[in-house]
């Protein structure tokens, strides 16, 4: 297999007994947007975080650019820009001291990339980093993270806490890294940021990886969207799920071939219908919130 | 050596102020000596005479009437525990306050091996342990110096040198606990810093605890012993040894794999 910015190979870790993550098997190819969504606690971070060598896998293996997670991992590290999900810093620090001492452990003189990073983020390097807002903490983690133009970009929901405006600029800097050739990684719950900015996704659910794909074929699932008005009993035939019912509207997701879909409904008396595909937000929420029964 | 000045640099107001105050009572009490000197032939007769309390500070051995005395027993209340608590204090949180405060994240995640990391931070923790020693020494031997008490320098540079081994080995062995820690662990290092002292003070005073004195650094660091001998005792030295080497390896033995 040619080399992918980041491969898991069933890639499991319990902390003790504590389910982190199961059996996840990723491919990420370079140059890709990626997102990884999941629900708080599915195993999102767990996987980063075994990633960067944080945390140890109980089985499983994983390659980074080629590279061993283990016994490569500082030169792993050196390519790679972290954005850890609570990021913490020295308090009693100034803002532009940690970005330099940042800078000064990986050895690299980044000093016109950080002041570009901190204009265009608004981030004010004269402050203490104890007195800064959640926010503005967050925009720390995003600039000590990609001063040094690192190849692959980690990011564990580098979104969270940043007001609209900045999301965007956030992205807008992440689409311009990415076109230079860099792989993005990102974690979200949003599902939106990653139907807008991702072109291939992962959903991750308790542990294990439920679904990964293109973005688009995620959209085109064959999953189709029903809604029958004044229908004259409840339907059931196969592949029906997430039956709801409102009013005189019921409605249900179909999973399957389209001309079976019409047969079956032909023998049903119903006012009206509308069959659509679903939009990436409820594809999305139906992995995540799993299979009904 | 980016981590090893950064945590000198962070550690900058701990070790001034430790310093300061260690220095201020240790040279308060050398310069009030010769006011003392002449009540101190009483004196000397009524601390022998304590019984068990005598015993267990050591000054049924030690003669008061000279300053050598009068200085072991106060430069071991100061400098021995005083020492020994900033010692426990840096060491137990060298490795732990990076996981405390969530910093852990940022700084294993640059392109440094954890060995290198920990290698930095426990060199940073014996330079601040050397200087805080070194300056103390100095500031004594000049207090002494100008009061006239030069008579005994080796021998208080022998009581130096054993606080300072001392604190080496509480250090190390907090050091290596820390590896250990999630959180902070400020009260761990201060309770075995003091169970330690208090150790020594017990097996002074009962023959049965004599065993303890391999355990404690405070046993090699006694001022009596010291001063009555002019040497260190070695059998209880090589165990302190022993005992900060195996705290400095499972430092580095735990934090290669651990899971932070």
């Amino acid at each position: 297999m040619e080399r992918a910015a980041i491969r898991t190979e069933a890639l499991t870790k319990y902390y003790g007994k504590n389910r982190g993550i199961i059996d996840v098997t990723l491919r990420v190819e370079e140059g890709d947007f990626f997102g990884f969504i999941g629900p708080n606690g599915a195993g999102k971070s767990t996987t980063i975080r075994t990633l960067l060598g944080l945390i140890f896998a109980t089985s499983g293996k994983a390659e980074v650019f080629g590279k061993d997670i283990v016994r490569d991992k500082i030169s792993i590290l050196a390519d790679t820009g972290y954005l850890p999900g609570e990021a913490s810093f020295y308090n009693n620090m100034k803002v532009g001291d940690m970005i330099s001492y940042a800078s000064r452990l990986r050895g690299v003189d980044c000093r016109a990339e950080a002041e570009t990073l901190c204009r265009r983020l608004e981030l004010d390097t004269s402050r203490k980093i104890g007195e800064l807002s959640l926010g503005n903490r967050k925009k720390l983690g995003i600039v000590i993270a990609l001063q040094h133009r690192p190849k692959l970009y980690i990011l564990d929901e580098p979104t969270s806490g940043l007001d609209p405006l900045m999301q965007q600029e956030f992205f807008s800097i992440m689409e311009e890294r990415n076109r230079e050739g860099a792989t993005v990684f990102l974690s979200s719950h949003i599902l939106g940021e990653v139907s807008r900015y991702c072109r291939h996704a992962a959903v991750i659910r308790e542990g294990r990886l439920t679904v990964c794909d293109s973005v688009e074929n995620l959209a085109h699932t064959g999953v189709k969207y029903v809604t029958l008005q004044g229908v004259d009993r409840t339907p059931s035939f196969e592949n029906i799920s997430d039956l709801a019912q409102e009013g005189n509207l019921t409605r249900f997701l179909y999973r399957g071939d389209a001309n079976t879909l019409i047969k079956e409904l032909s023998g049903y008396t119903f006012s009206d219908v509308a069959v659509r595909d679903p939009d990436l937000d409820e594809v999305f929420r139906h992995f995540y919130e799993g299979e009904e029964k | 050596m980016t981590v090893f000045a950064f945590e000198l640099k962070r550690g900058r107001l701990s070790l001034i102020i430790w310093t300061a105050v260690i220095v201020f009572m240790l040279c308060i009490t050398v310069l009030i000596y010769p006011q003392m000197a002449s009540q101190m032939a009483t004196v000397t007769d009524m601390f022998a005479d304590m019984g068990a309390f005598s015993t267990a500070f050591g000054m049924d051995k030690l003669n008061f009437g000279e300053f050598i005395g009068y200085f072991a027993v106060e430069c071991g209340n100061v400098l021995g525990l005083g020492g020994a608590l900033f010692a426990a204090i840096m060491g137990i949180s060298a490795i732990a306050k990076e996981e405390k405060e969530r910093t852990a994240e940022f700084l294993y995640t640059q392109p440094l091996s954890r060995t290198r990391v920990v290698a930095e931070k426990y060199a940073a923790l014996i330079v601040q342990i050397l200087i805080l020693n070194a300056v103390v020494c100095g500031a004594v031997i000049a207090c002494a110096a100008a009061i006239g008490e030069t008579a005994d320098i080796g021998t208080m540079l022998l009581l130096m040198l054993a606080y300072l081994l001392l604190q080496l080995e509480i250090a190390s062995i907090c050091f290596g606990i820390s590896a250990f820690l999630r959180g902070g662990g400020i009260a761990i290092g201060l309770g075995l810093a003091l169970l330690l002292y208090f150790m020594n003070i017990i097996s002074n005073i009962t023959e049965d605890a004599k065993a303890l004195k391999y355990v404690t650094p405070f046993a090699y660091a006694d001022g009596a012993d010291i001063t009555a001998s002019g040497t260190l005792n070695m059998k209880y030295l090589a165990v302190g040894a022993a005992l900060a080497l195996a705290g400095v390896a499972a430092a580095f033995v735990k934090y290669r794999r651990k899971d932070l």
